[in-house]
């Protein structure tokens, strides 16, 4: 008999398997439940991107690519990065083509992250940075931000967070589960703790298309703040092609250039054919991200209009396809509401306790899903919350 | 305005509030400019788009093609009306190119068309010709495709 507990990573047995598995049992076996769990664009990748995809297998194009990516799809995306957010990264040795906005944090971390380095994490976010920093052997500090503030990580939380150890801040904004997002004067003031300190920024960016009201702003706009930042985004979102697995990172290029070994040994180049089709997406896909983030607008002030029909409390979210309603006075924790939820009402949402401890006392409801379904999910919270 | 009309077209059960929630707009101000829209013959009717194959339902349904030589002084306007007033006939547009009317009709049969053709539409004088094209599948129409998308399978539930 192996002993394999013996035998494991110690790094890798520490990690914490993400917690609600259970809930989707539950779900896959309903046929009639809706789900606001997921969260992925509910649209199909534009046709004319699918089919420059299918064309360059149709014309062979399958082998490898250059490590960091084709050139075409490099230069397209500084060109865009540019045209829509006013951010300039050299095609040569700037940008990496990841696999997915994933690889692209991983690279991240694993380039500028020694042991016992600290990653500060603002919380609730995307589950992933804290497990990639312990698998850099670095430690991630949890920043619990406020709902008092949408969420927005403050200066004095940042600065109260730093430590002689900080190594990488971590900006995931606009905010996977709150649908917050950092505004210029947020990001000036965080920019002026950094100052002077050798502290990294990771900017995910990966929700900068869908903003509500205003366009984006990068951290690496900020004046001193180009030479600290990496800035992570990608096409899954955005363009509605998460399953294609395309990314891309940018930064100075002397970290770009590390990044670059790690992702030529462990990855060597992102799927050809994703390529491709990147390349369609962001030289002729503009028109598609913006009748996308329309529809995801539709809905958003749809669900918070019901919200505020049904006295809950959910501040406005400005970005990504997320709502964060407070759950509190219920007088349930966020895994009871949402396992009643399911299970009496067939509506699959996720505890706020999932993205981070602050959390708890909030759901995660997507909205990338049609009118129909938004809207009877919230008829059926309607009769829920009246019974509990 | 165009707006509203936009989603309407698209879900014309979409109601005044739930279109003013979208919108961000006060629901009476959206509910006047519907009621507005309706007067003023921009809504002309709410409709349902069905698929007949699905609902078992015999019918045919053409294109036909017609060359007309245009009257002095009324174009091909009268002719045109002479032709949309019959209740078979779907769709009318006045087209460039090779011919200059196209028009839709819905029969419950092939022969029916025929009869259509034959005895309604080729007599009208200022008819020069005419051609029938049968629609043998429809696959999409009004921006919906008929046939049902297939689900991918095993998606990821979590992210």
């Amino acid at each position: 008999m192996m002993e394999y507990k013996n035998l494991l990573s110690d790094n890798v047995k520490g990690l914490k398997p993400s917690g609600i598995r259970k809930f989707f049992d539950i779900l896959e076996e309903m046929d009639d439940a809706i789900s606001l769990g997921i969260g992925e664009p509910d649209f199909v990748t534009p046709w004319h991107i699918r089919d420059a995809g299918i064309y360059s297998l149709e014309k062979g194009f399958t082998k490898y690519t250059g490590n960091a990516g084709l050139s075409r799809l490099r230069k397209e995306i500084s060109a865009y990065l540019k045209r829509r957010f006013n951010l300039e990264y050299n095609f040569k040795d700037q940008i990496i083509v990841t696999v997915g906005g994933s690889e692209a944090i991983d690279l991240t971390v694993r380039a500028l992250v020694n042991p016992c380095d600290e990653v500060i994490i603002p919380v609730p976010s995307f589950v992933c940075y804290g497990p990639i920093t312990e698998l850099a052997c670095g430690k991630a500090v949890y920043v619990e931000t406020k709902v008092e503030n949408e969420f927005r990580l403050t200066a004095e939380e940042l600065r109260a967070a730093i430590t002689p150890k900080t190594k990488l801040l971590v900006l995931p904004y606009p905010n996977n589960p709150t649908g917050g997002i950092l505004e210029k004067p947020d990001l000036e003031a965080l920019a002026e703790v950094l100052r002077g300190t050798d502290i990294m920024v990771l900017s995910d960016e990966i929700y900068a298309e869908l903003t509500y009201g205003q366009r984006h702003v990068s951290m690496a706009n900020i004046p001193d703040m180009y030479e600290r930042t990496v800035v992570v985004n990608g096409f899954s979102k955005s363009h509605a092609m998460t399953g294609w697995r395309m990314g891309y990172v940018c930064g100075p290029s002397q970290v770009i250039v590390q990044m670059l070994k790690i992702h030529q040994y462990a990855i060597m180049s992102a799927p050809t054919t994703s390529q491709y089709a990147a390349i369609e997406a962001i030289s002729e896909g503009d028109n598609d991200v913006e009748t996308m983030r329309r529809d995801y607008d539709y809905r958003r002030r749809f669900l918070l209009d019901r919200f505020r029909s049904l006295e809950l409390s959910c501040f406005e979210p400005k970005g990504a396809f997320y709502m964060f309603p407070c759950i509190r006075n219920t007088g349930l924790t966020s895994e009871e509401f949402c396992e009643r939820f399911l299970l009496e009402e067939k509506v699959a949402v996720i505890p706020g306790s999932a993205f981070g401890a602050s959390g708890e006392g909030f759901v995660r409801m997507c909205y990338a899903s049609s009118i129909g379904n938004i809207s009877e999910a919230l008829d059926r919270l309607g009769r829920f919350l009246k019974k509990i | 305005m165009n707006e509203i009309l936009k989603l309407l077209e698209k879900d014309s059960r979409l109601t005044a509030p739930q279109i003013a929630a979208m919108l961000g707009m006060d629901a009476a101000a959206v509910a006047a400019a519907i009621a507005k829209a309706e007067a003023d013959g921009v809504i002309l009717r709410y409709t349902a788009l069905v698929d007949w194959d699905k609902a078992a339902e015999e019918a045919v349904t053409a294109l036909i093609e017609v060359k007309i030589a245009p009257q002095r002084g009324e174009g091909f306007d009268r002719i045109a009306e002479r032709i949309y007033q019959y209740e078979e006939v779907d769709s009318l547009y006045l087209m460039s190119g090779a011919f200059d009317l196209a028009v839709y009709i819905t029969a419950k049969s092939m022969k029916d068309v025929a009869q259509f053709v034959f005895a309604r539409l080729a007599p009208i004088e200022g008819v020069t010709a005419t051609a029938t094209h049968f629609i043998l599948k429809k696959y999409k129409e009004k921006g919906c495709v008929f046939t049902v998308a297939p689900e991918q399978e095993e998606r990821m539930l979590f992210i």
